[in-house]
């Protein structure tokens, strides 16, 4: 299981968040190199085009393009922003809380970076608030390098000057999509925008805004110091590098793990999470974070990457594999994630508000033992009218793909639900099974 | 409750790192809830409104629009188990089961001794750590419920 790793390179020692573990380290190498000698910010922008990163957020957008949107400054001389969405919540998502607690200052170098190349006159990190730690070690690790002449004005007498805040938000799944972070950042509540227009023209009060995920970010550092190229040896050609992999649920080893993108989903889950745990056979699994939807197990030797996970009918998300054993309900965990999207759901669309409410509704009484045949119809007419692109932001959609990924994959468990009539007796009938066969 | 000078003078500084007043107003309500008895009450929330120049009613709109904003007094430590996916697999309701036990509260309740509200919360990102809980702000991960039931029995 070796290969070349980067992204958690840094990490093993125990002074890793501090500047001088990040500097012992090479930190702060790329930040020197371009304002040194200066690099123009175009240049930066395209050795990010080139390196082909993509957003590790989620949606996988190509992270260069996304800053190419950013107006011209010579014809768009407004004040322009970054937010870092640090709002990790997409459930089984635990990897950007590795990055902050870890290597802040690899976060803050990024956002430098990506600052001078987009001419950012400020960058504003929205961390979730239950984050305390990593929220206080990237505090801590921008003061540090306030103190050193890194933020600020005049960045190591460049003439450069870009500030960075910290923002602390209260717990809410929707101020993870880009637009409710934003009117959250404002102090209002997360309702997402209708776009268009789109950030890069009328993001946080009505300036040029670019939102990145705290790990796409944090590969800038390393793309900038190492070339496009090297990032280019490794993950695949249309999503390179690697990624940090959060494997949760039923294997032996949960963790966040360095894997390149393009390893397939089984080597991930046997050689780094242990195999699933018990023991026991494999029933699903979700590859990419709740919203990507319940596999079956002959999809689990799909490379994990963009394009394979896409072909294999789901996404690749945050790239947060959650892994359910045989003895697992996935009536329980579609549930389970009803329940949460339902309480997340910011109401401003009813087909969202009321479509999330009724899908849970529904799971619910399949695991009480009151489901019917006909739910079957019902949970695909409910997502059906929910989504693709009904709504003003995709949680919407995040609701009805594991909706259509049990209906599509696990349909003869809600059918075993509705004729045993529901959680318990299905899972006594499940354990009388396994104690007759042993 | 009205507004200390020390957060009046933190608030101060706060609003600086921002182009309006108002973006600050949910870190300065975490602040609130933190020295002004642990939930936003009637008066906190005109207090914030007044120094946020908005309607109380605006300040209510986004404080109950966030689960980490309290609107209600709530026990002297909160504890917050996770019910979500990766936790469920990993058996959070007997963590729950173990904390309602040892505490006497039900979930979205306070004990009757008001020593601790309860919760069940969503994904706090501890998904390879499951099942977890956070008590008065802090993580705990890898529980047990006779993990759980020590964390309760060693707080003050």
């Amino acid at each position: 299981m070796s290969h070349p790793t980067y992204l958690m390179s840094r990490m093993e020692r125990e002074d890793s968040h501090t500047l001088a573990g990040y500097e012992a380290q090479g930190g702060y190498k790329a930040l020197r190199k371009i304002l040194t000698d200066p690099i123009p910010p175009q240049s930066v922008i395209e050795t990010v085009k080139d390196s082909g990163l993509r957003g590790r957020g989620g949606a996988g957008f190509p992270t260069g393009l996304k800053w190419s949107f950013m107006p011209d400054r010579e014809k768009d001389p407004r004040t322009r922003y970054m937010a870092v969405n640090a709002d990790e919540s997409e459930p089984g998502t635990c990897k950007d809380r590795v990055i902050m607690r870890e290597d802040p200052h690899g976060l803050v170098e990024g956002c430098l970076i990506a600052a001078w190349a987009m001419g950012l006159d400020a960058v504003y990190i929205y961390v979730r608030g239950e984050y305390r730690l990593p929220y206080d070690r990237v505090a801590a690790a921008i003061a540090e390098a306030r103190a050193a002449g890194l933020v600020g004005q005049d960045i190591l007498g460049s003439g450069f000057s870009c500030e960075i805040h910290m923002h602390k938000g209260a717990g809410a799944y929707i101020c993870g999509e880009e637009t409710g972070l934003m009117e959250s950042l404002e102090g209002k509540r997360g309702h997402p925008r209708p776009k268009p227009p789109f950030p890069a023209g009328f993001g946080l009060w009505g300036q040029p805004t670019t939102v990145n995920n705290v790990e796409t970010i944090f590969n800038v550092p390393f793309i900038m110091d190492r070339g496009a190229e090297w990032f280019r040896t490794m993950g695949t050609e249309k999503s390179p590098g690697n990624f940090l992999c959060g494997i949760s649920g039923h294997v032996e080893s949960p963790g966040v793990y360095e894997v390149p993108l393009g390893m397939p989903a089984r080597q991930i889950m046997d050689e780094f999470a242990g195999g699933v745990w018990k023991g026991r056979e494999l029933k699903a699994w979700i590859p990419g974070g709740s919203s990507t939807g319940f596999l079956k197990p002959d999809a689990i030797d799909t490379p994990m990457d963009h394009d394979s996970i896409k072909a294999a009918g789901s996404m690749f998300g945050t790239g947060a594999m959650i892994v359910l054993d045989e003895t697992a309900s996935v009536v329980r965990s579609a549930l389970v994630l009803m329940n949460f999207y339902e309480h997340e759901s910011c109401g401003q669309c009813s087909q969202c508000r009321e479509g999330t409410q009724w899908l849970a509704q529904v799971f619910q009484r399949l695991h009480d033992g009151e489901g019917r045949e006909e739910d079957l119809e019902l949970l695909r007419g409910i997502a059906n009218g929910m989504a693709p692109g009904k709504t003003i932001c995709a949680l919407s959609d995040a609701a009805a793909i594991p909706t259509h990924s049990v209906l599509r994959n696990f349909a003869d468990e809600i059918e075993e639900y509705v004729r045993e009539g529901g959680h318990e007796a299905v899972m006594k009938k499940r354990q009388a099974l396994a104690g007759a066969a042993s | 409750m009205a507004l200390t000078d020390a957060l009046k003078a933190e608030f101060d500084e706060l609003v600086t790192h921002y182009p309006e007043r108002r973006a600050a107003l949910i870190p300065a309500l975490h602040r609130c809830q933190e020295e002004l008895g642990g939930w936003l009450s009637p008066e906190t929330i005109e207090a914030a409104a007044e120094y946020f120049e908005l309607e109380p009613v605006e300040v209510y709109g986004v404080a109950s629009f966030y689960p980490m904003f309290f609107l209600k007094p709530v026990g002297q430590h909160v504890v917050s188990v996770c019910r979500n996916i990766s936790c469920d697999l990993r058996g959070s309701d007997e963590i729950m089961a173990a904390v309602c036990s040892k505490t006497g509260a039900r979930p979205g309740g306070s004990s009757e001794d008001n020593r601790f509200y309860v919760e069940h919360v969503e994904c706090q990102g501890g998904c390879a750590n499951a099942p977890m809980m956070v008590v008065d702000g802090k993580y705990h991960e890898d529980l047990t419920p006779e993990r759980a039931t020590e964390i309760l029995e060693g707080l003050s």
